[in-house]
């Protein structure tokens, strides 16, 4: 049979090059967009590295927070920069595949050989990059909201901790007398975390978790999963998307015409940026659990939204993780300052107990955890595509990335 | 009941969009023995089309102008293919495997180019935003949409394979290729007709999806192996094996999923190909032919 052995041949070709495409979405735009003017080594620049996703299914939000660093930057620099010298940033893009977060990281500190590095989104690309920071003895800064549990020696986590978003989200739900929650997430270490958490406070708070469900990151194929969340009619539900599956997510939802005040949907991964890409119309009046938004109202943040628009349209918006970033940069820098030097050890050391008035408020430096004092706010999305806070916390809240501070969180890991 | 019947529906809208973009598949795979790697691209073509559109006419009539325009946009790129690359590789499947794949991934990088490497959002119409409710289930006019465009289409391609001289045309060129040749057909016009119409076919396939998720460089890629396992299972250059392969396709998995998670889902419908294709390698359908191979 010539015909059935060409075809087999034909198929296992398929096959194989549909294999090496599968290998190659990992690595497609492996593209290196170093910018950053002439980098020279005469000693005039202090090399800073932005490794963010420019690409690939986290460029939705990634690109926002590289935008707000470099505002910080140019502040920076146009105030003198640090120890007199311009802060050059150098861009990596991180593809939205974690090797290649790891790869850029190490070429970023051996090649470029930067000070410091801003960089990650998701908690896989933290994790992916965390053993190249400590083998190196290098610097990270991680700019956005994570699953505690974690506390690196070589990195800086300015985005929320555990207690200072999820739990508090958490008891929001607990004060407006949702018991049935449904736990939507994509399918990798932070949403799978966070669940575990977030189980662990349902059964000490006599809340019920009525589904658990993960999505592949960047699927886009939800009409199941949103059947399955309507057929267990959660009071509410908690979700953990990263990226474009949140788009797919809000638009099958929508579908299903259940009031939000009803059956609200609370976010910790869906800021401004993300409300505005995917429309407004498929968001208003779910929640969401941050530390800053737009409309946060301190005299920083009028400051920090005006500087945001006048460089890079009217049209922009801020986040959460976009002020994090932002609140990275001046934290560094100030830490730089302090220390008298660039040296990452000296650099940790003047970091502890650093004060900034950041848009969210005063931000405090904890020493031990090198995580930061950061404000626990609810918000509200409106129909404008502006989130406006409904509940907060008083004052900042002190990181406990291990909630050490709770009873039911023994024995999580 | 009601959850039922959603996952009816959910399976039937999955698979209907696979339906548009493996159709192209079978025909050129069918028909020229052409794996065509970059038809994931053409999907690509005609998602952004209708992002184009949305901006230069509105939500309102963009969706609805894009679909002919999409067709003709993601074809032309289809032939362009064939007429510049394919044509030259006819009879050297690996080689044509390798350059539609180097194509695709220059194409994703032209997009990346053009349109930013972050998504974008094609707003669905107005009229496309309510939803149907039917015995407890919940049907969305975008989906019940995107059936009746796959139903148009399928229903049109039949009625051109069946009825006019061009369809009867491709058919001998797919049952025999020399045979055809010597009848005094131009089998290369032919060919470019199908690689034509197969790749505008993606290019609706992505206008109807973009009514469900976001569009970006890599769309295509996400369907293109589903596609591919349809035109598997239904039979190379049968029409009824891809729509009846890529429904239940969509129902298996719509189901799988429902009673356990996505990625059990995703294994059971490999598993149950495989077993599939040991029973029958040559698919649902084969095409009877005495052409000599």
């Amino acid at each position: 049979m010539k015909e059935a052995s060409k075809l087999k041949k034909l198929w296992l070709a398929t096959l194989m090059v549909l294999a090496m495409l599968g290998a190659a979405c990992g690595q497609k735009a492996g593209d290196t967009s170093a910018t950053g003017g002439t980098s020279t080594d005469d000693g005039d620049t202090i090399k800073v590295g932005l490794l963010h996703s420019l690409s690939g299914t986290m460029a939705i939000s990634e690109v926002t927070v590289r935008d707000a660093e470099k505002l910080a930057i140019e502040q920076i620099n146009a105030k003198g920069g640090v120890l007199g010298k311009q802060i050059e940033a150098i861009e990596e893009d991180g593809a939205s595949d974690w090797p290649t977060f790891a790869e850029k990281a190490q070429k970023l500190i051996s090649v470029d050989k930067v000070a410091t590095v801003f960089g990650g989104w998701t908690s896989a690309s933290r994790k992916a990059m965390l053993p190249v920071f400590e083998r190196n003895k290098a610097l990270l800064w991680y700019p956005v909201q994570y699953e505690g549990l974690e506390q690196s020696p070589y990195i800086f986590y300015t985005g929320a901790t555990t207690n200072q978003q999820i739990v508090p989200g958490l008891d929001y739900l607990k004060g407006q007398g949702k018991k049935r929650i449904f736990l939507v997430g994509s399918d990798y270490v932070f949403p799978r975390t966070a669940n575990k958490e977030i189980k662990a406070y349902a059964q000490a708070n006599d809340m019920e978790i009525v589904g658990e469900e993960y999505i592949p990151l960047g699927n886009q194929e939800v009409a199941t999963l949103v059947n399955k969340v309507a057929a267990a009619r959660p009071d509410a539900i908690f979700n953990t998307l990263n990226g474009d599956t949140n788009t797919a997510f809000f638009k099958e939802w929508k579908t299903k015409g259940i009031a939000p005040d009803a059956m609200p949907i609370v976010s910790v991964s869906v800021a401004e940026e993300e409300v505005r890409a995917i429309g407004p119309e498929f968001l208003a009046g779910h929640l969401v659990a941050w530390n800053y938004y737009q409309t946060t109202d301190t005299p920083e943040n009028a400051e920090f939204v005006k500087a945001f628009k006048a460089k890079y349209g009217e049209d922009k918006v801020t986040s959460d993780p976009m002020e994090a970033g932002y609140v990275a940069v001046h934290l560094w820098a100030a830490a730089v300052e302090k220390a008298g030097t660039t040296e990452v050890e000296a650099v940790k050391r003047a970091a502890a107990g650093i004060e900034f008035a950041a848009p969210e408020g005063r931000v405090t430096v904890d020493g031990p955890t090198q995580h930061i004092y950061k404000t626990a706010r609810i918000g509200l999305i409106g129909p404008d595509g502006l989130i406006r806070q409904v509940s907060g916390s008083d004052g900042p809240i002190k990181p406990d990335p291990f909630l050490r501070g709770y009873d039911w969180a023994k024995g999580l890991t | 009941m009601d959850a039922f019947l959603g996952q009816v529906f959910t399976g039937l809208s999955v698979g209907s969009v696979l339906i548009l973009i493996a159709l192209g598949l079978t025909f050129t795979f069918g028909q020229m023995n052409v794996i065509n790697m970059a038809h994931g691209e053409f999907i690509m073509a005609g998602a952004y089309t209708a992002f184009v559109l949305q901006d230069l006419i509105g939500t309102d009539t963009s969706l609805v102008v894009a679909l002919p325009v999409a067709f003709v946009i993601a074809g032309t790129l289809g032939l362009l293919l064939e007429l510049v690359l394919v044509r030259r590789l006819y009879g050297r499947p690996l080689d044509t495997l390798l350059v539609t794949w180097g194509v695709s991934l220059m194409l994703q990088q032209l997009a990346r180019d053009i349109f930013g490497a972050p998504n974008v959002q094609v707003r669905a119409p107005g009229w496309l935003g309510g939803s149907l409710h039917l015995a407890g289930a919940t049907l969305s006019y975008s989906r019940i949409f995107i059936i009746g465009l796959v139903v148009v289409s399928v229903v049109g391609i039949w009625v051109f394979l069946t009825r006019l001289p061009q369809g009867a045309r491709m058919r001998a060129v797919m049952q025999n290729r020399q045979l055809a040749s010597c009848s005094g057909l131009k089998t290369h016009s032919i060919d470019r007709l199908t690689f034509f119409i197969g790749s505008g076919l993606a290019g609706i396939a992505g206008v109807a999806l973009t009514l469900l998720g976001s569009t970006g460089p890599t769309l295509g890629t996400n369907y293109i192996v589903d596609a591919f396992l349809v035109v598997v299972v239904g039979g190379l250059g049968q029409l009824r094996g891809a729509v009846i392969a890529a429904v239940a396709l969509g129902l298996l998995n719509a189901f799988v999923e429902f009673s356990t998670e996505a990625s059990i889902a995703r294994v059971a419908v490999f598993v149950a190909i495989v077993a599939f294709l040991q029973f029958r390698p040559q698919g649902l359908f084969v095409m009877k032919s005495r052409a000599l191979t």
